[in-house]
């Protein structure tokens, strides 16, 4: 427990000295209640400092499941997910989301608060129930805005956003955090080209400031430019794992996709690029 | 939020309440009921409005604030604006509890309240867990329909247990049923206040929390709650609550409702600011509720609960209108 204490001291900031500690699922395995298979099966993920690593692969291969985990929100039956040298079950509430900052994939907006109150959300992991905002974090709360590109929104209620905006300031929530560990599942739905990109470089640039980023994602091609490491997971399993080009090779691409595909290389970034082909249906395995 | 709002509903509240001391069989003008407060002026004037309707009004101000706290923390929790303690069934359950007391002869008024405690714990479950059995998990709208279930059953129990029951030893079905503040007393003032800030203080405390739960479980662990705990205390404070003021009055429905849905369109978003403006309204409209059921249709008197309905369920509708 002690250990779990002092870790939470040493990850409180992005400020603190020190190295930002490492994620890493360690073949993690879990069943859903009443589920006939299992929706992880020794799922191996090391997201390190510094880099932004990616877990791809299609509808239900068990993406979202290890966010999930990682929220305990359902238990593994085998495995372990650390946070740095800490086990998540030796780490309490407040000093894993002082660590962590995870952007879940749905959230309701049931309760619609002005976007800049719920960006201040972020900064309740750091205060205690009666603690007011103090000048540090009021100014983390604009710097948050401003990296997320919503200082104009900023007194928008949260229920008047565009899909794009909503995501957006949930990333700025995140970021208001300022945790060293970064976790994200789908941040660019709904976004356009633009603003795609423009998170996508918001995450390089978090990793190049020597956070730990781990993307969940649908965006391939993007995944292949920005990511330096590449989960591809295929019905619970680890079908592929490493470096753009080692992952995005056609054989394993239409495997996993279930969908003919070429897989060429970007002409003006020379990252591989994947390219489904037409006619995928009739040539579909059944 | 507009700074004014919790003064402003102060001042309207006590403006209120000095109405409300002045309504009633003997009319007393405003001037006098505020001198009679102070101990001034006849002595039958001072007697009237201290000892008779100084516990009424007082009582109907602090149930108001509990019911409308229970319902803002209710709907944070569980998600939904549509929530609170009466149609959930926790009210029904602290009601079944506390009549269920005093059919088997306990009748001092703490064994009351803390039987409606009870009634209202063992609500609280029977509703979690038919929402789990339905649902696989606590989806806040089948959460609804089996409040909505439970007291239903509450009420059943209610008029069976009171059926035979003497109308000059215990209060009748009706009275449970439909709530009413006629026969207020100082300790049950008392008693309804230390409830209020015992309880009231906790949901203040955890109103960061209640931010959070309010945007779901997954959100909510990423910014750092202890969820399902955190969602079981604010659970059970919420209905505690909300049986204290059942002890004191009977069942009252739709001020949980209906009085923090008004104070989130008063600008009191973050919950710590939506409990205390919720506090200070819910208090206000039951005065004035209560000032309604005594002179609608004086000199009869309406079931308190009865005018808090048809005020409520046009608005329960519109509300629900605006969701689907």
């Amino acid at each position: 427990m002690s250990a779990a204490a002092s870790f939470g001291r040493a990850a409180g900031g992005a400020s603190s000295a020190g190295t930002p500690p490492s994620l890493r699922f360690e073949s993690v395995a879990l069943t859903y209640p009443r589920a006939a298979t299992p929706a992880l099966r020794g799922v191996t993920v090391h997201a390190a400092p510094g880099c932004v690593t990616a877990v791809v692969g299609p509808n239900g291969s068990g993406k979202s499941t290890l966010v999930r985990a990682l929220l305990r929100r359902v238990a593994l039956s085998a495995g372990e997910i650390r946070v740095g040298d800490v086990a998540l079950p030796a780490l309490a509430a407040r000093e894993f989301a002082r660590a962590v900052a995870v952007v879940p994939q749905r959230e309701e907006v049931q309760m619609p608060l002005p976007v800049r109150e719920f960006v201040a959300l972020g900064r309740h992991v750091h205060l205690g129930a009666f603690t007011p905002l103090g000048a540090h974090d009021l100014a983390t709360i604009e710097q948050s805005l401003d990296r997320a590109g919503m200082v104009h929104l900023a007194d928008r209620r949260t229920d008047t956003l565009s899909g794009g905006e909503w995501q957006r300031v949930r990333i700025a929530r995140a970021l208001a955090q300022e945790a060293p560990v970064l976790v994200l599942d789908e941040p660019t739905t709904f976004l356009d080209i633009a603003h795609e990109m423009a998170v996508f470089e918001l995450l390089d640039a978090l990793a190049a400031e020597g956070r730990t980023v781990l993307l969940v994602s649908h965006q391939l091609n993007l995944v292949a430019r920005f990511a330096s490491h590449i989960v591809l997971l295929h019905a619970g399993e680890v079908a592929a794992s490493g470096t753009a080009n080692e992952v995005m090779r056609g054989d394993v691409l239409e495997r996993v996709y279930e969908w003919p595909l070429v897989v060429t290389r970007d002409p003006a970034v020379g990252a591989p690029a994947l390219l489904p082909l037409r006619g995928g249906s009739r040539g579909r395995r059944g | 939020m507009n700074r004014l709002v919790v003064p402003a509903g102060l001042l309207l509240l006590v403006v209120v309440m000095l109405v409300a001391l002045g309504v009633g069989a003997v009319s007393i003008p405003v001037g006098d009921v505020w001198r009679a407060v102070l101990g001034e002026g006849e002595t039958q004037v001072v007697s009237i409005v201290r000892d008779l309707r100084g516990p009424r009004v007082l009582l109907a101000a602090l149930v108001g604030a509990g019911l409308a706290m229970s319902g803002a923390a209710l709907q944070g929790t569980l998600r939904n604006p549509l929530a609170e303690p009466y149609l959930l069934g926790v009210s029904g359950g602290a009601a079944v509890g506390a009549v269920v007391a005093l059919t088997v002869g306990l009748g001092s008024a703490t064994v009351v309240t803390l039987a409606a405690f009870g009634g209202a714990a063992v609500a609280t479950g029977v509703v979690a867990l038919l929402a789990r059995i339905a649902g696989g998990r606590a989806e806040p709208r089948l959460l609804l329909m089996a409040g909505v279930v439970v007291g239903a059953f509450a009420n059943a129990v209610i008029l069976v247990a009171l059926a035979d029951a003497p109308p000059d030893r215990i209060r009748g079905a009706l009275w449970w049923m439909m709530g009413s503040t006629a026969d207020a007393t100082w300790p049950a003032v008392a008693r309804t206040a230390m409830a209020l800030l015992l309880f009231g203080g906790i949901l203040v405390v955890r109103a960061r929390e209640l931010d959070v739960l309010s945007l779901g479980e997954e959100p909510a662990v990423a910014l750092g709650a202890d969820v399902d705990r955190a969602a079981r205390t604010v659970f059970l404070v919420a209905s505690w609550l909300a049986a204290s003021t059942v002890a004191a009055v009977g069942l009252i429905g739709f001020v949980g409702l209906v009085v923090p849905n008004l104070a989130r369109a008063l600008g009191a978003h973050r919950h710590r600011a939506l409990l205390v403006v919720s506090a200070v309204y819910g208090g206000t409209l039951l005065v004035a509720a209560d000032v309604a059921a005594r002179s609608v249709r004086a000199p009869v008197e309406l079931p308190l609960g009865a005018v808090t309905a048809l005020v409520g369920v046009p608005f329960f509708l519109a509300r629900l209108r605006r969701l689907a």
